[in-house]
């Protein structure tokens, strides 16, 4: 017979505001096996945590439920107190009280204590079958994947890198910088965005302990904390850097010219190319799909048809390091590492789905970020601000708030956080570019929390005269070379009418192309947004659901710089935190097959999503399967798939679960 | 072919915009799409009875509604107007209460199970391919939707609100330039004509000066009150505002018709104010 306790806790009114508790510790009081029961205020508190200690020591309790929070919450929090009274930590089994009853059952207090009590009575019977676990131990790599090169994910990599570990940095484009390097100034200091990104990017080219991988992306992930095993996707860049001095020759010779990405489209770039001047690594890349002498190659290869596209080697012809290498391919890497800091960023709204802003019919009105771009000084107009269309210089500037955020119609219910202070930066900037200009900015509310936010905000309406209008933009059309903007004036209660020169559209920040298949391939949450999810909101904001796979920067939510840097630098040091560590424990609620049961079919191997069971075959011939227990997640779902029923997860097995249904009816 | 639809014509059809209902019965029949006239159909309310009484505004055009729904068949309209009722009024009777309350109204018995469609949602041009004989070659069209046609979007559903597209490809099917331009969902005055004339000559002048600026020979138009509004008040808008447009406007069906080889006689290209048969003629469409 075992000496089970039961403790139920209030949360404050949480629980007890709910459910009757005296009635549920009576009802526990007579469950099988039950010997002592008792409440509390706040179990999780100190107080709360002796009390039970106590109690298990008192009364010799050895298997203890505790109504609470759901076990995502508190479970560990309780294994420790479990284990401080001396007993085995998964001895324990939590009634979720909380999410799964009060918060849930607050209009019908009976039935919330009715439900209370037959949730106690589960766990009882379930932690009744409950055995000692024990945790195993498993080695570790101490080297750190970094998945995005912006200046969350090079922060990251840099002070992992500074910690003494080495650190892989994948970045999809040729260079690292990410959008801050798109950047003009950044808002409350108008700090010079490029000025003080790169020292931060050439630190993270130049480290010792950091590999760059740029053009590159993440394949495929396997493993798990500590072991991961990773695919990373080197894409060729027909030019050899480690011969390649950088010197730019290739660049300023190429004759094929294409819209710069980097630009947004609104300057070129030339076929070898590196996107920007700061660029790191400091050497170009070759764009296949424009290359005119791969362009020539495949027609000849695949005998096209007409006259051929015009031959080129100008960059082989002229490199001084014989650099060019046109039997580069595509290629997979795979290295293990220890922990994953995904930091992919972000891409702008796509505007063209607001047809009332012309949907990209007219060329005046463009992005904030394509105006950074025209206000940079090394970007396509060397910094001048001028109309794409004709070239002059905007006297009347228009911008339009939350294109892309807070509109339930275009599926973007949340707000992107930057874009009310990058406004006012805007608004103060172009001032200072051309003091005739007027600038008129349309928004829902002016965002401003943080440090020195709103007096900047309040500087670019007093100082720098930009007229704030409360309401949105119905329309745009082109009337000759003026763009009329049709909007409201909510304050003011009446309609306004704008002749502008340019339209600046502050699109909303969402996630990076591919983010929900990258989630996908690493196994971790994202929402309805392709936001990546934290493993809690509030105190796990840098780490994932999955151990050893920690987040940072805008792949979260919309951030600004300093706290992408600042959730660069938590997710490393929570890297160098697991690294610091010279072991790493295993969770023990894993799969176990039970060799006498187990036919051999191995539909559990097909089943299994983290590939955990392997094939072995018993002296006497038999096959049977095996479970790989680093690689087994507790999923469970092979116990279901099992025929026999020879597979059963620790923890949660048939009997456990089995005992926890029946006791619903005995 | 042998697409069926009960065909709700609706007053001004039958009135004003007569050479609406010709010109589209005449290009279905030659589609090979059977409009069938609802029996003992009724006015849907139009423009006035919603800016007087909510209920009369729903069940006005679901009577016709009901009568669609016995013959079975999904219910076709040309009328921007009949069609924005007809659509409002189904969704409206989705309320459960609404239902009740109607069916006790007219004493009959109603699942509003009924599809309202607009012509132009039936002769979608990437649905279907039309036997054109006399392409609208040379001809740049603006096409005008007004507000009704895309309106609400979630109950009406038809194109994107703001730049719709399915008679701009009409159009282009038929081998007409339809010109891109900014009003093409911009309120026209509607039916204020009779109480504020003054709205109405600046909301359609503005309209009519776009679609100038944006080049185009005439205007196609899918709602007989747009049509009125930009059709009547040329003359109008000359004395006020100096500009003289001498822009034809057309229902699309018109320019279907054209294209189909009907004459401008057949198809009441003379019932225009500004007539449309001397410009149609310079380009040899006429």
């Amino acid at each position: 017979m075992a000496r089970i306790g039961v403790f139920i806790c209030h949360c404050g009114t949480n629980i007890g505001g709910v459910v009757d508790i005296p009635r549920v510790l009576e009802a526990a009081k007579e469950m099988p096996q039950v010997v002592f029961v008792d409440g509390n205020k706040y179990t999780c508190s100190e107080p709360g945590q002796a009390s039970v200690r106590e109690a298990i020591i008192e009364n010799q309790l050895d298997k203890v439920v505790i109504g609470s929070c759901s076990p995502r919450m508190h479970e560990r929090t309780f294994r420790n107190t479990v284990a401080s009274a001396g007993l085995n930590p998964y001895l324990l089994e939590i009634a979720n009280l909380r999410e799964h009853c009060s918060w849930v059952h607050g209009y019908d207090k009976e039935e919330a204590t009715a439900k209370a009590i037959e949730l106690i009575k589960m766990a009882v019977a379930k932690v009744s079958r409950h055995e000692a676990l024990f945790p195993k131990e498993a080695g570790i790599t101490k080297r750190a994947l970094v998945i995005g090169g912006g200046v969350a994910g090079s922060q990251a990599a840099l002070d992992i890198a500074n910690a003494g570990y080495e650190v892989v940095l994948v970045e999809r484009e040729p260079t690292i910088g990410g959008r801050m390097a798109q950047l003009d100034k950044t808002f409350p200091t108008l700090d010079c965005s490029a000025c003080i990104l790169a020292p931060k990017m050439v630190d993270v080219g130049q480290h010792p302990n950091i590999t760059l991988r740029t053009y590159a992306e993440v394949r495929k992930v396997g493993g798990f904390v500590g072991n991961f095993e990773v695919e990373i996707l080197q894409r060729a860049k027909m030019v050899d850097h480690t011969k390649c001095t950088g010197c730019g020759t290739c660049w300023d010779k190429c004759p094929e010219k294409v819209d710069s990405e980097f630009d947004l489209g609104l300057g070129k770039r030339t076929a070898i190319y590196i996107p920007f001047p700061q660029a790191v690594p400091p050497k170009p890349v070759i764009d296949t799909d424009h290359c005119r002498h791969i362009k020539y190659r495949q027609f000849m290869e695949e005998g096209g048809e007409g006259k051929p596209p015009p031959k080129c080697l100008i960059c082989e012809k002229l490199c001084p390091a014989e650099a060019i290498d046109w039997s580069q391919q595509d290629e997979i890497i795979t290295e293990k590492f220890g922990a994953i800091v995904v930091a992919t960023g972000f891409k702008t709204f796509d505007y063209t789905a607001y047809e009332e802003f012309g949907g990209g019919r007219y060329p005046d009105v463009i992005t904030s970020l394509q105006l950074e771009r025209l206000m940079n000084a090394a970007g396509p107009t060397d910094g001048e601000v001028v109309r794409p269309s004709d070239g002059a210089h905007p006297k009347t500037v228009v911008f339009i708030s939350c294109v892309g955020s807070r509109d339930e119609r275009k599926q973007r219910s949340y707000c992107s956080k930057v874009c009310c202070m990058y406004m006012a930066k805007h608004a103060i900037m172009l001032k200072e570019h051309d003091p005739d200009v007027q600038c008129y900015i349309f928004y829902i509310d002016i965002r401003a929390g943080g440090k020195d936010f709103d007096e900047f905000a309040r500087r670019a309406q007093e100082e720098y005269g930009a007229l704030y209008l409360r309401g949105r933009v119905s329309k745009i059309y082109q009337d000759c070379k003026k763009l009329i903007v049709l909007g409201e004036d909510t304050l003011m209660g009446r309609p306004v009418e704008i002749p502008a020169d340019l339209v600046v559209l502050a699109t909303g920040i969402e996630p990076s192309d591919g983010a929900a298949e990258l989630a996908q391939t690493i196994n971790i949450s994202y929402d309805t947004h392709n936001f990546f999810v934290e493993a809690h909101v509030k105190l796990r904001p840098v780490e994932t659901q999955m151990d050893g796979i920690f987040l940072a920067g805008c792949c979260v939510g919309p951030r600004d710089i300093p706290e992408s840097v600042a959730q660069g630098s938590a997710a490393a040091s929570k890297v160098t935190d697991l690294f610091s560590q010279e072991r790493l424990v295993t969770d023990p609620m894993v799969a176990v097959i039970d060799a006498m049961k187990c036919t051999g079919c191995m539909l559990c191997a097909t089943i299994c999503p983290f590939n955990a069971i392997d094939s072995q075959t018993t002296r006497d011939g038999r096959i049977m399967a095996v479970v790989n227990e680093s690689l087994c997640k507790g999923c469970g779902l092979c116990t279901a798939a099992c025929r026999p029923g020879a597979a059963n997860l620790r923890g949660f097995t048939q009997q456990q679960l089995l005992a926890e249904v029946t006791s619903l009816w005995q | 072919m042998g697409s069926v639809y009960s065909y709700y014509p609706g007053c001004t059809q039958l009135s004003s915009a007569k050479e609406f209902d010709v010109s589209a019965r005449l290009v279905c029949r030659k589609l090979g799409i059977d409009l069938r006239e609802l029996e003992d159909w009724t006015c849907c309310g139009a423009s006035a009875a919603h800016t007087i009484d909510e209920l009369l505004s729903i069940v006005l055009p679901a009577r016709n509604l009901q009568i669609a729904e016995q013959e079975g068949l999904p219910l076709a309209t040309a009328c921007a107007m009949c069609y924005s009722r007809l659509k409002i009024a189904a969704h409206e009777l989705g309320d459960a209460a609404k239902l009740d309350q109607f069916k006790e109204i007219i004493g009959r018995d109603f699942h509003n199970t009924v599809q309202v469609v607009h012509l132009l949602e039936i002769l979608d041009s990437e649905k279907m391919s039309f036997p054109v004989e006399k392409p609208l070659q040379d001809l740049k069209i603006a096409c005008y939707y007004g507000c009704l046609l895309t309106r609400p979007r979630n109950i009406v559903g038809f194109d994107d609100e703001e730049n719709p597209h399915k008679m701009d490809k009409l159009m282009s099917s038929l081998g007409a330039e339809s010109v891109e331009w900014g009003f093409k969902t911009e309120c026209c005055g509607a039916s204020l004509p009779f109480s504020r004339p003054d709205v109405v000559l600046k909301l359609s002048h503005r309209i009519l000066y776009h679609v100038r600026q944006a080049g185009a020979d005439c205007v196609a138009v899918a709602c007989p009150m747009c049509h009125s509004n930009l059709d009547t008040r040329q003359n109008e808008m000359k004395a006020k505002y100096k500009d003289d447009f001498e822009l034809p406007v057309l229902y699309f069906t018109q320019l279907l018709g054209l294209a189909l080889g009907f004459s401008a006689h057949e198809l009441g290209l003379e019932k225009h104010f500004v007539d449309p048969r001397p410009m149609l003629k310079s380009k040899e469409l006429a």
